[in-house]
């Protein structure tokens, strides 16, 4: 089932465009839906209370799936996971790598 | 005898020793005394007398530490609270207790300022700033000040004739009527509890201790407290969100105790790199909350050869009530134990007789770890503690069902009421239902609890909606996780024509699942 909707993303998709995909799936599922909640690019999801521990594991199949990707335990770590710019850099690394 | 005694005494016998390892600092017992000892004093400058309570609304961080013993100096009553909580249920603890300070971050200052507003006994705000802390002034009316000026005040210490009979926290917990409890622990309750768990896990002050339970959650707030007693360190994790950065810092600090609940273990045990980590330095791992699967026994023995296991059972109303022996393991290994050391346990049929071995029935504790009551709470209070033998004595009726063997040793089989238990912690069902009937169209809502490997049980809502509505399950647990401590928000959403109903009308659960 989720591998039909995994799409590799292609190596010139640049960091934008991960960002507002992994901002409304962060806005869908964790924030809540208030209107003026705001989510800064280097915003630590961690340390603002956006997403827990069991959060990560879901953030992690979702971007798995997203794009085609394998997480390694080595990977799964704040400078990867814990801010859309994060995730942006690590994943536009990861998918042209 | 007070429970900031021992720090006290270690912060004289070895001042330099480290306390607490958190963000990279070391913070010696003579430092954490010293900066307690400030902020009682300043806690006394702006009101709090014996008896108040103080709200420590904080991640782990050596702040927290600072914040409970800060508390104790001035006499008051120290409350942790889960840096989860929302802005409408801490509402409800700081005007539950009257809380007259609340210790904060910065990051939580949105929470914390929608609460503070409705605390009208609540006089004093103290926060903890990150470098990007907004400095806008939204506690109109409240004294606030910085953690750093409350910790460094010149003033000196009142004594406060505090005894060991006072109060020394209280720690909320969900109730099955939805409304949180306030667990009234003395000084005595928890010295005699941090002592025997201490002597029965044979800490010393060699330990170094990793903390990734919320100091909030009674077995996290015990690694300090016993760390105080015997005088060993703590490193302090604020989450397990990066478990491999959990791991690194176990091999760095060269960890030897880890402390944990299933789910702890869980996120560990799934990592594939975790056998290349050297932990080698890792002589005790115990577990509580919830028992541990057989094959959970054995990887946590695999992963951890050189280490012993206790596998343990308790509730914030006495802390711990049981502890397997580690040679016991083999044996017994589904066994939560028996009851720990200056403390008795027995089971009770409906009637209250004693039970022999071999029976079934409800747990009850008598010792001096059992709390003083529910914070006014005195219907509930008479639930759980009823009266002893001796005159004036109580034993706590835990509302657990158990069995026992024939040694007399116990086993979990579930719970008298509807009392999930999710990541170690307690879900309340009727706290889940209520936010969910505060959602527009729903019409009836059950909660219950469903078998999940990494949370012992996962959330599972079932929602009847009124004609015309619709939901995604997305939009569901999101709005719960505006209104709940994630682990209460539901991982499952059901939407159902009608919920099964018993002869008299009311919900039945026993036919979802």
């Amino acid at each position: 089932m989720q591998d039909n909707q995994a799409r590799v993303v292609d190596p010139q998709t640049d960091v934008q465009q991960v960002k507002a995909t992994v901002r409304q799936y962060i806005f869908e599922n964790f924030l809540m839906g208030d209107a003026g909640v705001e989510l800064a690019d280097g915003q630590s999801f961690l340390d603002n209370h956006i997403i827990d521990s069991t959060g990560f594991i879901e953030l992690v199949t979702f971007l798995e799936t997203t794009y085609g990707i394998r997480m390694l335990d080595e990977e799964m770590i704040p400078e990867n996971l814990d801010s859309l710019e994060n995730i942006g850099r690590f994943i536009v690394t990861k998918t042209s790598g | 005898m007070l429970l900031q005694h021992w720090l006290e005494a270690h912060a004289r016998q070895q001042p330099h020793h480290p306390m607490i390892v958190a963000d990279g600092q070391r913070y010696s017992y003579e430092h954490i005394d010293d900066r307690a000892t400030r902020l009682a004093a300043t806690l006394q400058r702006h009101g709090v007398v014996r008896g108040d309570r103080v709200a420590i609304f904080l991640e782990n961080c050596v702040e927290a530490v600072i914040g409970i013993f800060g508390a104790l100096k001035a006499g008051a009553v120290f409350m942790p609270v889960n840096p989860q909580t929302k802005a409408d249920k801490l509402t409800y603890l700081l005007n539950d207790s009257a809380a007259k300070a609340l210790i904060t971050h910065s990051a939580l200052i949105d929470v914390a300022t929608q609460a503070v507003a409705q605390a009208p006994e609540l006089a004093l705000v103290v926060r903890v700033e990150s470098s990007d802390s907004r400095s806008d002034d939204l506690l109109a009316g409240k004294t606030q000040m910085p953690f750093a000026e409350a910790s460094a005040s010149e003033a000196s210490l009142q004594p406060t004739p505090t005894i060991d009979q006072d109060l020394a926290s209280i720690i909320y917990t969900s109730g099955s009527t939805g409304e949180p409890k306030g667990v009234m622990m003395t000084h005595h309750n928890m010295l005699s509890a941090a002592t025997s768990v201490s002597t029965y896990l044979g800490l010393r002050a060699d330990d170094i201790i990793i903390n990734v339970l919320p100091i909030a959650f009674d077995y996290g707030l015990y690694q300090i407290l016993m760390a105080s007693w015997v005088g060993a360190s703590v490193v302090l994790q604020r989450s397990l969100a990066f478990p491999v950065r959990v791991l690194e810092t176990m091999v760095r600090e060269r960890v030897t105790v880890l402390p944990g609940v299933p789910t702890v273990f869980s996120m560990m045990l799934n990592l594939s790199s975790l056998g290349s980590f050297d932990l080698s330095s890792l002589r005790l791992v115990t577990n509580t909350a919830a028992a541990l699967s057989e094959v959970q026994i054995r990887q946590i023995r695999e992963a951890f050869p050189q280490a012993t296991l206790f596998s343990m059972y308790g509730l914030t109303e006495c802390k711990r009530v049981s502890y397997l022996p580690p040679e016991q393991l083999d044996i017994r290994p589904m066994s939560v134990g028996r009851g720990m050391p200056n403390e008795e346990v027995w089971l009770e049929d409906e009637a209250g007789r004693r039970l022999p071995n071999g029976s079934t029935g409800e747990l009850v504790v008598r010792g001096s770890n059992v709390m003083r009551g529910y914070w006014k709470k005195p219907v509930q209070t008479a639930e759980r503690l009823r009266p002893g033998e001796l005159p004036g004595e109580m034993w706590l009726h835990t509302g657990d069902i158990f069995r026992t063997d024939a040694e007399g040793y116990l086993y979990f089989v579930g719970r008298k009421d509807d009392i999930i238990k999710s990541r170690g912690e307690k879900v309340s069902p009727r706290e889940v239902e209520n936010v969910l009937y505060g959602m527009e169209g729903v019409l009836e809502a059950a909660v219950i609890g469903v078998h999940d490997d990494v949370l012992g049980h996962a959330v599972k809502a079932f929602l009847v909606l009124k004609t015309g509505y619709s939901y995604s399950e997305r939009e569901v647990i999101r709005h719960c996780l505006g209104h709940l401590e994630s682990f209460m928000a539901p991982k499952y959403v059901a939407f159902v024509d009608a919920l099964p109903r018993t002869d008299t009308g009311k919900i039945s659960k026993r036919g979802l699942s």
